[in-house]
């Protein structure tokens, strides 16, 4: 029976790096089931907002909640894609060696990999279509095919909700299309896929919900309702200088950017 | 006894005490002038896998002379650094090995290389090898008149040279791909600029050794950098640095026989350091009180807040008055922090205190009307531009009416298109 | 007899910082592993002062502690004072290794044990005049081959049991913090069986040299194969043939003996480096290509 919990909560979520905020005061409900976007210019946040939703960033204020829980109690059901950039891949080792990663918990860190493992990763590398590479070094890779196995990682993972920063980036047409077509099947198996993308493009067409950024919240909705001209001239036309500016005082100034004591 | 010392030290009767304070005093610029650099092109690192690749080349300098000939010993020092920073580079460029162990590899083999003709030195050799040693830690006593002359020379050429190209140099640090584009040879700077330190570590192993020569090119430059963003005086100020320490190491080592000098010119350093972490304009003590600043700020305006939200819309005309019951009523305050925020507000004449009640002064309702028109402002600027649900708007405008300047607030008018509107229609 | 057993040490020292070292290249913290085997000295220093002779444990604690303390301290610089990290390192160590240094001066004086050269590039022929003794006549073997060997031991099975784990916080940590691994204590695991490394290695081939082992093997191996198992393997045996061919070429020519070591590790480092910018070009192999030729 699907549930209708909120796939995603984020309560006035702040984020400070260096004396200032990233990401301030952020709210949003996001459903499940439903292939959803972030999008923003440049240095908005919006990889910032990835990693503090799955924990890898403390927020100064704010809370994330994973369908209805904390993170720590639901981290199985979640699958974290990183950005391809963020990972050296003269790396030592193969696909399958990667794919298989994606199997490793803190439970069973000490132990080998067994035959289930061994089984579902390999249908991951079927289901990104990479088979006949299953034991190529990931340094022989093309940037699409890169992408394809950190993909492949986060599907051996089996979770409910997927995390992924641009996985569409330096990525080629034929494998953008195949990577779209996974995340529909996923979406129609109930899954719920959390997208950092960069280009407004083709933010229509894949997305049935989106979430605009510019280190405060500039609009959430569907594409249409999202993509006004209004929106997306708050958020990339350079309208936002006087945020920038608060923002530049308050390193400057060492300011707290909220004050103790005064979150709702 | 550390006192007679001082004095015959620094009454410079000896001539071998002048000689060395001279030879510190300009191995030890010219190392903080190039460090510097270094510092802000990031190159620290750099400096460290040079200073190990030296002493490859003050022997092979040594065994080439035949003897403990300087300028030997620094062209072999010369040589062998260049050729480290190149295989350093060529390691990187043409293999999938990374910088920080390219780095490794070419300093622990040089290094090594440097220990087995030293080695081979000392065994083999006819024994005018002495004090061949002391390049590994550094003796600054064994400064000769002729090697401050040597010294002498290099620092003037690396000052000269930083005058001449100052500013290519300083758009190269700052800004190496808009420095390209305006036509600077960046490559040949760089070149030219690498060679001036490898010169500078090449001199400064006399007096601190080739482990240790590093700190002298990096820790003044970054410790310079907690003090000031200015280039001339950051510069400044690791120079000073840097001779001070010199100093006061080489008068260690002068009172007692056995310390070399290199690791107490380090301590001394990096003392310096610390201290200034703790007080330079970036450090520790100054982040401090200027968030203790900021936090008393608040909490002041949040108390003329309060008492302009209790009872300012009501009585207009009058000035308030109010107890320190309704304010905490009204909001939670910290009472230590309340009475010391009144205390403030007093002094600044935005306060009365009667016998028994508080009252708020014109002035201070001034003040307070300007923080809460403030507070609106953000408010409305936050509704227009960005996603805010209006429950969440209040607080989250809280923080901000704090630090927005007169002419923020001027631009949010203009932005919000209410310029000229009068304050009590706010 | 004697050659044996410094051969013996010196190969495992070689087989620690190879394997250690090839996780810390992987992770792009060859540095890091320079810094603490110079942070080490005031703690062996102390402890050594302490203890009287060389007993092992003492320096092992107090050389650990040092090590760990240079790693915290290079994060608080980098991470709270907002120097660059680079900068961070080279202060820390320099420090560090100062004051060693002048303990040394001051606390070792006329101790033949410890003086300022021996620290820095050891001296192996030593560890032959310290015999563990039982049953009187009983000779075992050098102690601190003995101390290598259980060093050894301890990094190979925490290599082998932890090996997925290492694996992972090397490739991708921030995939390994999102499926809930704590990788700080990996990481600080890690530096603790670094530091273990060269405190232990320390007596034998001397502060600068371990560095030598823990990057020179590993970034030749790297270049010869792709796959990390082999990685590991390849770095120990380039290990190993350094500290042999070191050892025989260093006493035919009367040098330092670790100091012959590295070089022929990095000599053989040339080498491979050399034979694969000549494959990737297409060229021929001379026959007799058996000198490396380092520079120009």
């Amino acid at each position: 029976m699907k549930q209708d919990i909120h796939s995603i909560e984020v309560h006035n979520l702040t984020v400070s790096y260096d004396g200032k905020p990233v990401l301030w005061d952020i709210d949003f409900n996001l459903d499940s089931g439903k292939i959803i976007g972030i999008i923003g210019p440049n240095g908005s946040g919006k990889t910032t907002s990835l990693k503090a939703i799955m924990g890898l960033l403390k927020p100064s204020s704010g809370f994330v909640k994973i369908f209805g829980k904390s993170l720590n109690e639901v981290r199985e059901r979640v699958a974290y894609v990183p950005q391809r950039e963020s990972v050296d891949w003269d790396f030592p080792a193969s696909v399958l060696d990667v794919v298989l990663m994606g199997r490793s918990k803190s439970q069973n860190l000490f132990r080998r990999a067994n035959k289930t493992d061994m089984d579902i990763a390999l249908q991951s590398i079927e289901k990104v279509g990479l088979t006949e590479f299953k034991n190529r070094q990931i340094s022989q890779l093309s940037g699409g095919q890169q992408q394809r196995v950190f993909i492949a990682r986060a599907l051996a993972q089996q979770a409910d909700l997927y995390l992924m920063d641009e996985p569409f980036v330096g990525v080629d047409a034929a494998t953008e299309s195949a990577i779209l077509e996974l995340l529909r099947e996923m979406k129609s198996n109930g899954k719920t896929v959390l997208i950092i993308h960069h280009d407004l493009q083709t933010v229509s067409d894949y997305f049935d919900y989106l979430v605009l950024l510019n280190t405060r919240l500039i609009a959430k909705g569907t594409p249409p309702e999202v993509l006004t001209r209004e929106n997306l001239s708050n958020a990339y036309g350079g309208q936002l200088t006087l945020l920038s500016k608060i923002v530049d005082l308050i390193k400057q100034n060492e300011f707290p950017v909220r004050e103790k004591g005064f979150d709702l | 006894m550390i006192w007679q010392s001082a004095i015959d030290f620094f009454s410079f009767k000896d001539p071998n005490v002048v000689y060395v304070v001279a030879g510190i005093i300009f191995i030890n610029s010219s190392a903080a002038l190039v460090g510097t650099f270094a510092y802000l092109r990031k190159r620290s690192l750099l400096a460290d896998a040079v200073s190990h690749a030296l002493l490859p080349g003050i022997c092979l300098g040594f065994l080439f002379a035949g003897e403990k000939n300087m300028p030997a010993l620094i062209t072999g020092a010369f040589i062998t650094g260049w050729i480290s920073i190149f295989l350093i580079d060529l390691i990187v460029r043409k293999s999938r090995i990374k910088q920080d162990a390219a780095i490794g590899i070419v300093i622990s083999f040089f290094f090594a290389v440097g220990i087995v003709l030293l080695t081979y030195i000392q065994k083999n050799g006819n024994g005018n090898h002495a004090g061949l040693d002391h390049f590994l830690f550094g003796q600054a006593a064994a400064i000769s008149k002729n090697d401050v002359i040597l010294f002498a020379l290099v620092f003037f050429i690396i000052l000269f040279a930083v005058v001449l190209l100052f500013k290519n140099l300083v758009i190269l640090s700052f800004n190496p791909d808009f420095a390209q584009s305006v036509g600077i040879p960046v490559r040949f700077i760089e070149f030219f600029l690498t060679s001036l330190t490898v010169l500078a570590i090449a001199i400064g192993i006399q007096a601190l050794g080739v482990v240790l020569i590093s700190a002298l090119i990096i820790t003044p430059a970054a410790t310079a950098r907690m003090w000031t963003h200015h280039l001339k005086k950051m510069i400044f100020i690791a120079i000073v640095i840097s001779i001070f320490s010199g100093i006061a190491g080489s008068f260690v080592s002068y009172t007692r026989a056995q310390m070399p000098t290199g690791p107490w010119v380090v301590v001394i350093l990096s003392l310096i350091t610390f201290v200034s972490v703790v007080m330079a304009p970036k450090g520790l003590l100054r982040k401090f009180f200027i968030r203790k600043k900021n936090e008393n700020k608040i909490n002041d305006e949040n108390i003329l807040k309060t008492i302009f939200e209790l009872k300012g819309f009501s009585e207009p005309e009058k000035n308030p008055i109010f107890s320190t019951l309704e304010l905490t009523e009204k909001r939670m305050f910290d009472t230590k922090k309340l009475d010391a925020g009144l205390k403030r507000l007093i002094r600044r004449n935005f306060i009365q205190h009667k016998e028994d009640h508080f009252q708020l002064t014109t002035a201070g309702k001034k003040e307070a009307a300007r923080i809460i028109k403030l507070h609106r402002l953000w408010e409305q600027y936050l509704l227009k531009r960005t996603r805010i649900d209006a429950d969440h708007v209040h607080s989250g405008a809280e923080a901000i009416e704090h630090i927005i300047t007169p002419e923020i607030e001027k631009e949010l008018e203009r932005e919000l298109g209410i310029e000229g509107i009068p304050e009590e229609d706010y | 007899m004697n050659d044996f057993f410094i051969i013996l040490t010196a190969v495992l020292v070689a087989i620690n910082c190879a394997l250690l070292g090839s996780f810390l290249l992987l992770r792009k913290m060859a540095m890091v592993g320079d810094a603490v085997s110079h942070a080490v000295l005031p703690g062996i220093v102390i402890a050594y002062y302490f203890a009287g002779d060389k007993s092992s444990v003492f320096i092992l604690i107090g050389a650990t502690i040092a090590g760990l303390a240079a790693t915290l301290l290079i994060d608080f610089f980098s991470r709270r004072i907002k120097i660059q990290n680079d900068a961070a390192i080279g202060i820390t160590y320099t420090l560090l290794f100062a004051v060693g240094m002048i303990l040394i001066a001051l606390l070792m004086q006329g101790n033949a044990d410890i003086d300022q050269e021996c620290v820095l590039y050891g001296d192996i022929a030593l560890i032959n005049f310290d015999k563990i003794l039982i049953d009187d006549n009983l000779y075992i073997g050098p102690r601190a081959m003995y101390v290598e060997l259980v060093a050894s031991v301890i990094v190979v099975c925490s290599l082998v049991i932890g090996f997925k784990g290492f694996r992972l916080i090397s490739f991708n940590e921030d995939f390994a913090k999102s499926v809930g691994i704590k990788t700080s204590r990996w990481h600080y695991f890690l530096m603790a069986l670094v530091t273990l490394t060269t405190v232990v290695s320390f007596e034998v081939v001397g502060a600068i040299l371990v560095v030598g082992f823990l990057v020179i093997p590993p970034a030749t191996a790297f270049l010869i194969t792709r796959k990390l198992v082999p990685m590991l393997v390849i770095s120990a045996l380039t290990g190993i043939f350094s500290v042999i061919s070191g050892y025989f070429l260093a006493i035919w020519m009367n040098v330092s003996i670790t100091g012959m070591m590295v070089v022929m590790a990095g000599v053989l480092f040339g080498f491979c480096f050399i034979i694969k910018q000549l494959k990737s070009h297409k060229t021929l192999v001379s026959q007799g290509f058996d000198q490396k030729l380092r520079e120009i």
